[in-house]
């Protein structure tokens, strides 16, 4: 069997749906930032899949793109987590809700 | 030299306005003048003496800058005023030479549209702020500026132990400003200005020992009395306007000198409003109530404002506009009997106060009645001549009365007088000197002016009342020897027979210094000689005349030389004068020096009721008090106040009535009308925003959800409807 450009897709769908999933039901907030690290590299796997079917380099670009501001967002997030946590001694996405109407 | 003319008055205001900072400054930070509530339970007679209270003085450094400052402007302005006179030339100013100085355009009041005919010429309407020097002002601004700097002189001083040095001598650089402004007016506009300039400075230095009432309220009066009159002069320049469709002197005067008879109609009437500022002004019958009240002023104020300069700017005036008076007979009828009238009604006062400077102001008010007197008969030159004179004598009297009032440590009462002749010798001989002046003794200045008023008065004619003119020179005549009889009685009780004072007052007799001596003696000079430019009979001696021919031409249809009386009459007229004042002065000096005073007391408890009326001035001030004060002022005061009550309140109360229904009208629809739109609104948008709010629930992942649902949503609707 040949791996066409479906096989690619179909991961990457999978890959995507299971970091929604985590963002938007998951209680914990590290979790949440694996969630959305999951949703990045579903998409870096979409750009690249496309890349190599279409041989134009500029998905693959875009992925390097992606990583890095994943890296940046990851160090943000990080840091965002430790500051939560030093507050409110919890990392309890549901308490964060200061914002309230 | 003449166009440096402008200095003359902006010298005094420079040291007005220097010595005022200065002082308002020094003022502020030392905090020298006693509480306003000072008791002001000291006597009157301590009027406007120096020591009567004795300050924190002035410090010596800014001290003589004030005393600098002050006299050298005045000094500097009296150089100025000479340097114009003799720039233009005396024989020129006789022959009618004049030089206006425009300074600025004052007041453009735009193109008068009407046609032609009087009143209102057609041209450009403005007013400019101007100064004119002509022989009349020339004449004034002369011994202005020079008596003027004298007294100055002499303030230094008299003034030298007060607090408020600093402010007197501001004032005093104020009152020089606005008397120079009002001589040497162009137009009068300008004029006015001064006139109100030397009120105000008037009232500010009478009012000088503020802390006292009746100095606070005598200058109070005086503002007020010459209220009146400031509005009828007013009038009288409204009036001018309307006429002429100008304010300035020359073309006033030319265009009424050109057109006599279509001028003359509406003249009586402004003449007569003109006239009333002079009366308010120049203290005349019925409002010389101020002046004798002036005198709680310091003595050298009396003798500038209320006795040589100030209270004569109303002959000033009258002379200036003689031209406009003369097409009216009228009014120089009322100018006349006025005069006339004044002169006799404050000589008789005169006659029983024992006030020394009382005596001197009624003198003031009475030499002022013969002054109109002169202008009434179409004298101006005449009258001019005597406001001349006056000054030189009037100025000495007061500063001599002055130097008596120093001499004693504030004492003003007559009777607490007496024998000083021997301790102030210098106040004494000048005093004596002045006193001869103004009682018309032969060859001194006051016999030539008084006699070339009485002559013509004698000699004049009005046609409405031929008899008049005898009775006026009756009237002068006798003034005159109540005038030599008053001013020695005042001689004899100061400086003859003995002390009467206490023996505090007799050890203290001091002569004054030399800044109030050597005035003294100049003044006392000038009264001598100050006549002898207008000797009547001289060939060439009337020299007064022909100077201000040119603005206070003789009398149209007046005799030539050769139709001149005879010489003959005018002697007996001067050997009447002469008997009369002699009477007088023997009598004063036979019943007061030699005698104890016995026949004057005698007198006055044969005539008890003349004598006191005479003594408190026949009443005039009570008159005037329950007649104006408490009866025009309080009592229709309160008849006002029973109309308003009654009838005015309707208005109001009736309005109010209305307003209050309206208002409940107002409130009740604003309540349930206006209120619940604007309630309903809030309420209702704030019931739909309730729901809103709930979507705000603050949590990231609500938020991502509704995104994602979002994203799917458009996602569909563009998969389905590609």
């Amino acid at each position: 069997m040949t791996i066409t450009i479906n096989h690619f897709l179909v991961v990457s769908f999978l890959l995507f749906s299971i970091g929604l999933l985590g963002v938007l039901v998951r209680r914990n907030f590290l979790t949440v930032l694996m969630s959305v690290e999951l949703m990045l590299n579903a998409v870096n796997l979409n750009l690249i899949a496309f890349s190599r079917r279409l041989s134009d380099l500029t998905g693959q670009v875009f992925s390097v793109f992606v990583i890095t501001i994943a890296a940046g967002e990851a160090a943000i997030g990080l840091a965002l987590t430790i500051s939560l946590f030093r507050q409110r001694r919890t990392l309890n996405v549901e308490d964060a809700n200061t914002m309230q109407g | 030299m003449r166009d440096l003319l402008w200095l003359v008055p902006v010298f005094p205001l420079a040291g007005f306005l220097v010595n005022g900072i200065v002082y308002l400054f020094s003022h502020r930070t030392r905090a020298a003048h006693p509480p306003a509530d000072q008791p002001a339970a000291e006597s009157s007679q301590a009027a406007g003496h120096p020591h009567a209270h004795v300050h924190l003085e002035t410090r010596p450094r800014r001290k003589t800058l004030h005393t600098f400052v002050g006299t050298g402007s005045v000094a500097l302005s009296c150089v100025f005023a000479f340097g114009a006179i003799f720039d233009l030339g005396i024989p020129a100013l006789a022959s009618g030479a004049h030089h206006v100085l425009n300074l600025w355009r004052w007041i453009p009041l735009g193109v008068n549209q009407a046609t032609g005919q009087v009143p209102g010429p057609p041209g450009e309407w403005f007013v400019d702020m101007a100064l004119r020097l002509d022989s009349l002002s020339a004449l004034m601004i002369g011994f202005v500026t020079f008596v003027g700097f004298l007294i100055h002189v002499y303030s230094v001083g008299y003034m030298g132990h007060e607090a408020g040095y600093g402010r007197y001598f501001a004032y005093l650089n104020l009152f020089m400003f606005s008397m120079l402004t009002l001589v040497l007016a162009s137009n009068f506009l300008v004029m006015f200005v001064g006139w109100e300039g030397v009120g105000l400075c008037s009232y500010l230095l009478i009012g000088y020992d503020y802390h006292k009432k009746f100095a606070a309220d005598a200058g109070k009066k005086a503002f007020v009395v010459n209220r009146i009159g400031d509005f009828g002069f007013i009038l009288g320049i409204f009036g001018v306007f309307a006429l002429f469709g100008t304010l300035d002197f020359g073309q006033v005067f030319a265009a009424a000198a050109s057109n006599p008879i279509a001028y003359a109609p509406w003249m009586t009437l402004v003449c007569l409003c003109l006239f009333l500022g002079a009366v308010g002004k120049s203290a005349q019958v019925p409002l010389h109530v101020w002046l004798p009240d002036a005198m709680a002023g310091p003595t050298p104020v009396s003798a500038l404002i209320h006795a040589a300069t100030m209270v004569t700017a109303g002959v000033y005036m009258v002379a200036r506009c003689n031209v406009l008076f003369r097409l009216s007979p009228d009014s120089l009828l009322v100018v006349a009997v006025v005069g006339g009238f004044t002169a006799l009604f404050a000589a008789t006062i005169g006659l029983a106060q024992n006030d020394i400077k009382k005596v001197l102001a009624y003198s003031t008010v009475s030499q002022l009645g013969y002054m109109f007197l002169a202008c009434g008969v179409g004298a101006f030159v005449a009258g001019m001549f005597h406001v001349l004179t006056h000054a030189f004598f009037k100025a000495c009297l007061f500063l001599g009365s002055g130097s008596v009032i120093h001499a004693l440590g504030g004492e003003q009462d007559l009777r607490r007088m007496g024998g000083l002749a021997r301790k102030i010798p210098v106040t004494y001989a000048t005093f004596l000197v002045a006193t001869l002046a103004i009682s018309g003794v032969p060859l001194l200045a006051g016999f030539f002016s008084k006699d070339a008023i009485l002559a013509a008065v004698f000699e004049a004619h009005f046609p409405r009342a031929p008899w008049l003119p005898k009775l006026l020179w009756m009237a002068a005549l006798f003034t005159a020897g109540l005038t030599a009889f008053y001013m020695f009685r005042l001689v004899s009780l100061a400086f003859y027979g003995t002390f009467r004072g206490t023996p505090e007052q007799d050890a203290h007799v001091h002569e004054s210094p030399k800044s109030m001596t050597v005035p003294l003696v100049i003044l006392a000079f000038l009264s001598i000689v100050g006549g002898w430019i207008g000797i009547p009979m001289l060939p060439g001696g009337d020299r007064i005349g022909r100077f201000l021919a040119p603005v206070v031409p003789a009398l149209a249809g007046a005799r030539p030389a050769e139709h001149a009386p005879a010489v003959s009459l005018e002697v007996a007229l001067m050997a009447a004068s002469v008997g009369i004042a002699m009477i007088g002065l023997l009598l004063a000096y036979l019943w007061y020096a030699k005698g104890d005073g016995g026949v004057p007391a005698r007198l006055a408890a044969r005539f008890p009721a003349v004598y006191r009326a005479v003594e408190n001035k026949y009443f005039v001030d009570e008159a005037y008090d329950a007649l104006f004060v408490e009866g025009l002022a309080k009592g229709g005061g309160r008849f006002l106040w029973e109309v308003d009550a009654t009838v005015v309140d309707l208005i109001p109360n009736g309005a109010a009535a209305v307003t209050r229904g309206a208002s409940w009208l107002s409130h009740f629809f604003d309540q349930y009308f206006v209120d619940g739109a604007v309630n309903g609104v809030a309420d209702s948008l704030q019931g739909g925003f309730r729901l809103l709010r709930r979507a705000q629930t603050g949590r990231v992942q609500n938020y991502a959800l509704v995104m994602g649902a979002g994203l799917f949503c458009i996602v569909a609707v563009y998969l389905i409807f590609r």
